[in-house]
């Protein structure tokens, strides 16, 4: 059914922490490994090692330059999943009832057999959370390793999804976002955990810690030690600094 | 997005035959026997046809049928039982005419049903607000006129094509003046997508992948974009600005003929740029748009 459940008790999610994360994209490979070998139809690869290559993903690392008004310029890793939105655009336009959100624990799924590939929920999606994959036809997502974190046949601390689990640098949390008292919830409290694009109205379950705020001042602590130009040479520097210095526009910088 | 052959042709094809059967199922023109059996075939090719292309977009087509089944809250499953409806009674009233046996208010449900039809495909678009230029009123007002006066063209309904046609033109060019701006307005930008527009200017540094993927191939399409400016100048001339002429000096067969093919590229060409021009929100996080 592509109605919306009520919401749930129980949002399972993704926390992501963009001061950590180390744009490493170990999550993007233990996803795709893990989701094309279990649940649904493997993540194809068409061309893979032609001069056009192109596969389906279920989570991306992007890249970012950001420039505050007074200060050095900052790189943000930032990695791209679906967000289990609570109020999922892509669930309501499936024509068929294949996309859909688990009343439990708010996980939106796709069954791949009722799936007919009009790709309209890839459309809604603002995130770019799902792919069509070009060899099966049908819609592709992160199902948050739904066949992992209810596993028994898993080790415990396996059971949690792929991306988490994989993750060098701790900058990944899977828990329970609606419980207020949980690891997760109380992560996003204490750092200001922010929503991708609240405008659209999609209210999404997996939150984004902002980068914590760098120092203004000095850009790194190496810094005062990698002063380019000697302001004391001595000896023969010194001498050819004079004689260069004394030249006509000898000494520019 | 991208500009798939299979929805272009889909929604031009489509428009043109619900538009004709709209008038057919009002009477006008009420023809009988072999005239009326010419008008419902054109217009169920039409119709049907555009129907057909649609389902070529599809990954798994064979699974078409399931897409009838969620009218609660897809516009897509409620356009595939409008379409469905309105040629299943269409059919028994096209039985009617044949026999000069026309009964009328089966007609009015059928007209009826053509306006639902396009104004259902015209939602699935409008509906998604990940796409400012499509999340407008123009965009189902230039649906429904364009279908209504591309039918009336084929239909011989020359004062309504006239008056019809100019209305499209008119709501066409308002849905280009308010839609070239509306992603810019709409507060989506680079900022909101990743959450750290506050601290300051944000740039795509390095894409996630090296190659292209479903995403860039689906909802970043700048190709076509670059003759936007020629493509709706030529778009506007065959749909409206030959049609409109002749039809104001009085058709004949050959003139009609000539009106009704200009109008059709001219609405291809149009739908083309429909889908071409619109920028999708995820573009975004590319640096994209």
């Amino acid at each position: 059914m592509t109605q919306l459940p009520p919401p749930s008790q129980v949002k399972l999610g993704l926390v992501i922490d963009l001061d950590t994360c180390v744009g490493c994209h170990a999550c993007v490979v233990a996803c795709k490994g893990w989701n094309t070998e279990n649940y649904g139809a493997p993540l194809s690869d068409t061309d893979p090692y032609g001069a056009d290559p192109s596969g389906t993903f279920l989570n991306r690392v992007h890249s970012y330059e950001v420039t505050p008004p007074d200060g050095p310029a900052q790189q943000v890793h930032f990695p791209k999943s679906c967000l289990h939105c609570e109020d999922a655009p892509c669930v309501t336009v499936c024509p068929t009832g294949a996309s859909y959100k688990r009343a439990e624990d708010g996980i939106v799924l796709v069954n791949e057999s009722a799936c007919i590939g009009c790709s309209l929920c890839a459309w809604a999606c603002p995130y770019g959370a799902r792919e069509l994959d070009a060899v099966e036809g049908v819609m592709k997502k992160c199902t948050l390793c739904v066949d992992r974190i209810y596993n028994e046949n898993l080790p415990e601390i396996d059971r949690t999804p792929a991306c988490v689990r994989t993750c060098p640098s701790g900058a990944r949390h899977f828990g329970d976002l609606g419980d207020p008292d949980s690891a997760v919830s109380q992560l996003v409290a204490d750092r200001g955990g922010i929503d991708l694009m609240p405008e659209q109205g999609t209210k999404p379950v997996n939150k984004y810690l902002p980068p914590r705020a760098r120092d203004a001042d000095q850009i790194d602590v190496l810094a005062p030690l990698l002063d380019s130009v000697a302001q004391d040479g001595k000896g023969l520097v010194a001498w050819i600094d004079r004689a260069l210095s004394a030249l006509p526009k000898g000494a520019r910088g | 997005m991208n500009p798939a052959p299979s929805v272009i042709i889909f929604t031009t094809l489509s428009g043109l035959g619900f538009g004709l059967l709209f008038w057919l199922g009002l009477g006008l023109p009420d023809p009988s026997g072999w005239v009326a059996f010419g008008f419902f075939f054109l217009a169920y090719a039409l119709a049907v046809g555009g129907l057909m292309a649609s389902a070529l977009h599809l990954g798994r087509p064979e699974r078409a049928i399931k897409a009838f089944s969620q009218w609660r809250t897809s516009w897509l499953s409620r356009e595939g039982i409008a379409a469905v409806a309105t040629l299943t009674l269409g059919a028994i009233y096209a039985l009617g005419m044949l026999f000069d046996a026309r009964i009328a208010p089966l007609g009015w449900l059928v007209s009826l049903g053509c306006g639902v039809t396009i104004w259902t495909t015209a939602m699935i678009y409008t509906q998604l607000k990940t796409v400012p230029r499509w999340h407008h009123w123009t965009t189902p007002a230039v649906f429904l006129s364009l279908s209504a006066g591309g039918g009336a063209l084929l239909a011989n309904q020359s004062v309504a094509a006239l008056a019809l046609l100019t209305i499209a033109a008119v709501l066409q060019v308002i849905a280009w003046i308010t839609g070239d701006t509306r992603l810019a307005t709409s507060g989506t930008t680079m900022g909101t997508a990743t959450g750290l527009g506050d601290r300051g200017d944000v740039r795509a540094f390095l894409p996630p992948h090296t190659g292209s993927n479903y995403l860039l191939r689906e909802f970043v399409h700048v190709v076509g974009r670059r003759h936007a400016m020629y493509l709706r100048i030529i778009g506007m001339i065959l749909a409206f600005g030959v049609p409109l002429p002749i039809l104001a000096m009085g058709l004949s067969h050959l003139t009609a003929g000539i009106a009704v093919i200009a109008h059709l590229l001219g609405v291809l060409c149009l739908r083309w740029l429909f889908f071409a021009q619109a920028e999708h929100v995820v573009g975004l996080y590319y640096g994209k748009r």
